[in-house]
């Protein structure tokens, strides 16, 4: 499925994906979810239409282990997130809830670019710019989540971790 | 071929050896969550189909945040935490028993454990030689439920600290300064491991702050070995038993060294947005500050308010600054108001708040207003923490803050030593 770039920069913790004041909105997860990206993009939730990526840069997800900041990242119909790297509970959460968290070179992708996400084959075609970047393949317990749909349904599915 | 101590426990805690890069699926010996996360963690539970839990008593849930809860929501959630406890038999850690980390520390991590917490400051039980790893909602759920995780084997940083570390110069200067130096993301998905003559002599406070900043470089964990003064700690928290001696291989493999002269650190601090925006005292200049905060997870420990009451002491703080703290733990508190440091910082013009998190994710005691500057002793600064995002926020040693709230702006607190 294609969808429309948004970008961002390098360092985006997970305090700009959902800021700590709105930890009282954390069991109430579609108003929580309005919030995403405020202070970075006023009014993301209204303009992202489901299918569309967020394109960071380094050390995307960085910060408070918060889980809620990927789950908004869904709520709001994100297909994927690419981004240079992520820090490592980020990582996690992203495949734990079934969503593809993919290490590539963002610097070519510009903000409003469609493009397309094969993970299999380890690349995303830019078609705004007839484009293809390739990334190295997804480490191969994170396949395995991804391919169950998430930890909940891996778990549910073996009752057991069977990752190795 | 001789093991770094991330190899050792992990290998401790699963089927078979394993080294650095491998997935390995470990027993946990503990999991904890905080009710940010425990909530969430609590229906991941229950979308398994799970009614029980693995370990009823290794299981914990904090509330620790929000507390006293600020807000009917909150609450609601405290009381959620408490229903599934009590229907489960897991640990509630009740409202102003002190933060997660800290409390943990005193009571249940021990050299060479695997501790999993729903918190990105789980780091903090490294000081302990724990493998203590921050994770979400979802790996905490699992970890409840199977008592197991899988982790990669991480490679390993090993930071070498040597030296007599100057008057005014702290834990928290030597990690400041280690951030500065490989940044931010400068350990992303490994292990930090200290060590050298400098970390040998530092005391568990110091230690604590440290490794629970580890997770500001993006660490896993952030690794000490056990030794005397963690022997100490845990004769002085009066479950000696649980000490162990635990250390890395001499010919362990590490990926990089990094080295650090403590005789040349001097007080540092975080600018905003960013952990890694490190200057040194000097460079700073004339910053203005509203609030100052002393406390929390990384610096909320009995001797870090000691250092700033002996920079107070018989001093006031600066008319146009307010000065906030907030004691890691009730034993702290305790501890502080025993001793009369507590005494010391609230006649200086400083204000006491529960054992918490207290101010430092933007929740209550303490919010910033647009365009306000807080000098804080937390982990982490990022825009728009401790309230508005128009507000500003600096890190620095609890000497640091001291000196701060007497000036009114970030000042040196080698002067006052
Ligand atoms: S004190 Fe701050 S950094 Fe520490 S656990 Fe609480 S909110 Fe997190």
């Amino acid at each position: 499925m294609k969808g429309k770039v948004w970008k961002f920069g390098d360092a985006i913790s997970t305090d700009h994906i959902i800021p700590g004041r709105y930890f009282y909105l954390r069991s109430n997860l579609p108003e929580l979810s309005k919030h995403i990206l405020e202070y970075e993009s006023p009014g993301f939730s209204e303009k992202v239409a489901p299918g569309d990526f967020i394109v960071g840069g380094q050390n995307f997800g960085q910060g408070s282990s918060r889980e809620h900041a990927v789950i908004v990242i869904k709520i709001n119909g994100i297909q994927a997130v690419l981004a240079k790297s992520f820090a490592r509970i980020f990582y996690r959460n992203c495949f734990n809830n079934g969503l593809p968290a993919i290490i590539c070179d963002t610097e070519k992708l510009k903000e409003g670019d469609v493009i397309e996400l094969f993970v299999e084959e380890g690349k995303i075609i830019n078609h705004t710019r007839n484009e293809t970047i390739v990334f190295t393949a997804l480490p191969p317990v994170m396949k395995r989540i991804l391919s169950d749909g998430g930890l909940v349904e891996h778990v549910k599915k073996f009752k057991d971790l069977k990752l190795v | 071929m001789g093991m770094t101590l991330a190899e050792k426990i992990l290998s401790e805690h699963g089927e078979k050896e394993v080294r650095t890069g491998e997935i390995a699926v470990v027993k946990v010996d503990l999991t904890y969550t905080q009710d940010g996360t425990g909530p969430l963690a609590v229906r991941k539970l229950q979308e398994m189909g799970f009614k029980e839990v693995y370990n009823p008593k290794k299981t914990i849930l904090f509330l620790d945040h929000a507390a006293p809860s600020p807000r009917f929501e909150l609450s609601n959630d405290h009381a959620f935490l408490r229903d599934f406890a009590e229907k489960t038999g897991s640990q509630v850690s009740e409202v102003g028993n002190g933060i997660s980390h800290q409390v943990v520390a005193e009571k249940e991590v021990k050299p060479g454990d695997v501790v999993i917490g729903a918190d990105s400051h789980t780091c903090t039980g490294g000081a302990l030689g724990a493998f203590a790893t921050g994770v979400g909602s979802t790996d905490a759920a699992v970890a409840i439920a199977l008592g197991k995780i899988w982790l990669r084997v991480p490679e390993t940083i090993r930071v070498v600290v040597e030296g007599n570390l100057p008057i005014g110069v702290y834990g928290k200067d030597i990690i400041l300064h280690l951030i500065g130096k490989i940044s931010a993301a400068g350990a992303t998905y490994k292990a930090l491991e200290f060590s050298g003559d400098t970390i040998q002599n530092l005391g568990m406070a110091g230690r604590m702050t440290i490794a629970n900043m580890a997770v500001e470089a993006g660490a896993k964990v952030g690794l000490f070995p056990s030794d005397q003064i963690t022997r100490e700690w845990l004769k002085r928290m009066g479950r000696p038993e649980d000490f162990r001696k635990l250390g890395p291989d001499p010919d362990a493999i590490y990926e990089t060294s990094v080295k650090i002269n403590a005789k040349e650190l001097k007080p540092t601090i975080a600018c905003p947005h960013q952990v890694d925006h490190i200057k040194v005292i000097d460079e700073i200049g004339e910053v203005k500050v509203d609030q100052v905060y002393l406390g929390t997870s990384c610096n909320g420990r009995l001797e870090d308010f000691q250092i700033a009451a002996k920079i107070l002491k018989g001093k006031k703080i600066h008319p146009k600054t307010r000065m906030i703290f907030t004691p890691g733990s009730r034993l702290v508190y305790l501890e502080a108001l025993k001793n009369g440091t507590m005494e010391i910082l609230i006649e200086s013009g400083a204000i006491a708040m529960p054992p918490g998190c207290g101010a430092c994710v933007g929740l209550h005691e303490g919010v910033l207003g647009d365009g306000e500057v807080c000098l804080a002793t937390q982990p982490r600064n990022f825009k728009g923490r401790m309230g508005s995002p128009k507000s500003f926020i600096y890190l620095g040693s609890p000497a640091v803050a001291a000196a701060t709230a007497i000036e009114g702006k970030i000042a040196d607190p080698r002067k006052y030593l």
